[in-house]
């Protein structure tokens, strides 16, 4: 179900910061921040057109990924996102981002281990980070951002600040990414 | 024209409703506490923007505040009891079923036409007072900002 604009419009609650996972330059004059589940089917479909809106876009966009599990329905959704944040740990986070939306179905741990080394990750450091749950404080952290800024479920996208109310197929995103930066 | 949701600094009514085929849970329980009634249409929306599973994730945190959460709409007890399992839910949801949606009336917030209570919140705090009521567009998820706002300003002014 789309959803209408909100006269008082949402605001993200946590600005884009040196530690977020960013493409794009700062001088960009739209951002577009993504709260994503790795496990989440509609993340998945938002996936390849947000790839597709960076290829177009260039320096024009800069695009922020945060994590946002919901792991009541998506059981593997938690582990996933330490994992990104795991293998951006050893500046790998973008390489994790994709193959994870890439294999949406198959989310074990040992999956995440063998997307790890497909990516270049160091295996050990990668596992102890995963097993000890090192990123949980940040995956949470990442999570709870998100419910002081009104995410309401995944994707949920904000441009420029503002909580994006509508679709988020291509041509829509591209439009209100468009008006943003008017 | 239903009724006008109930607004903050009145005393919410009191109720006693199913929370699982026999058991009956009621506000006057929640005293000395903040409680989060959140109102919604239906069991069974669509997944992944679902309010109740979003709000589940967040448990942890109402819980800082010492808050419970209930859920209520006018789905029957059964019905409850299996959607709750379908999403791990850890929290109860109460069946404003017999009368139909007399207490979702009792706050303002019952759609006539369609048989179905708004997508309301209501926080209210340990002396039973509404401190906070927010009735979303139905189709929309309010999200918990507004929630975790009025949790706090509760905690502020128990503070002072």
């Amino acid at each position: 179900m789309s959803q209408r604009k909100r006269p008082d419009a949402v605001e993200l609650a946590v600005p884009v910061a040196d530690d977020d996972h960013v493409i794009g330059p700062a001088s960009a004059p739209v951002t577009l921040v993504e709260y994503g589940d790795f496990e989440c089917p509609h993340c998945g479909a938002a996936h390849p057109i947000v790839k597709a809106l960076l290829e177009r876009l260039g320096a024009e966009i800069r695009f922020v990924f945060r994590n946002f599990p919901i792991a009541s329905i998506h059981p593997h959704a938690t582990h996933a996102a330490e994992a990104a944040e795991a293998a951006g740990a050893q500046g790998r986070f973008w390489e994790m981002h994709d193959v994870l939306f890439e294999n949406q179905t198959a989310l074990q741990d040992t999956d995440l281990v063998a997307y790890a080394k497909q990516v270049g990750v160091e295996r050990a450091q990668f596992v102890r980070g995963l097993s000890g749950h090192a990123y949980a404080a940040r995956v949470r952290e990442h999570f709870m951002g998100g419910v002081r800024s009104g995410v309401n479920g995944t994707p949920t996208f904000f441009i420029n600040g503002l909580r994006h109310d509508d679709s988020f197929d291509l041509p829509t995103l591209a439009k209100a990414i468009q008006r943003a930066a008017e | 024209m239903d009724g006008t949701p109930l607004a903050a600094n009145r005393g919410a009514p009191d109720f006693a409703l199913h929370s699982t085929p026999d058991q009956r849970v009621s506000l006057r329980e929640f005293r000395g506490n903040p409680l989060i009634l959140a109102f919604y249409p239906a069991d069974w929306s669509p997944v992944c923007g679902d309010q109740m599973v979003l709000y589940n994730e967040i448990l942890p945190e109402f819980r800082r505040y010492s808050a419970a959460l209930l859920g209520i709409s006018v789905d029957g007890a059964w019905c409850h009891l299996a959607f709750a399992r379908d999403r791990k839910l850890a929290f109860p949801l109460l069946a404003d079923f017999e009368p139909k949606g007399e207490v979702a009336r009792r706050f303002g917030v019952y759609r006539e036409a369609e048989g179905i209570c708004e997508r309301a919140l209501f926080v209210i705090d340990g002396e039973g007072i509404i401190r906070w009521s927010y009735v979303s567009p139905i189709g929309v998820n309010p999200g918990a900002e507004g929630i975790l706002k009025a949790l706090d300003a509760i905690s502020a002014k128990a503070r002072t």
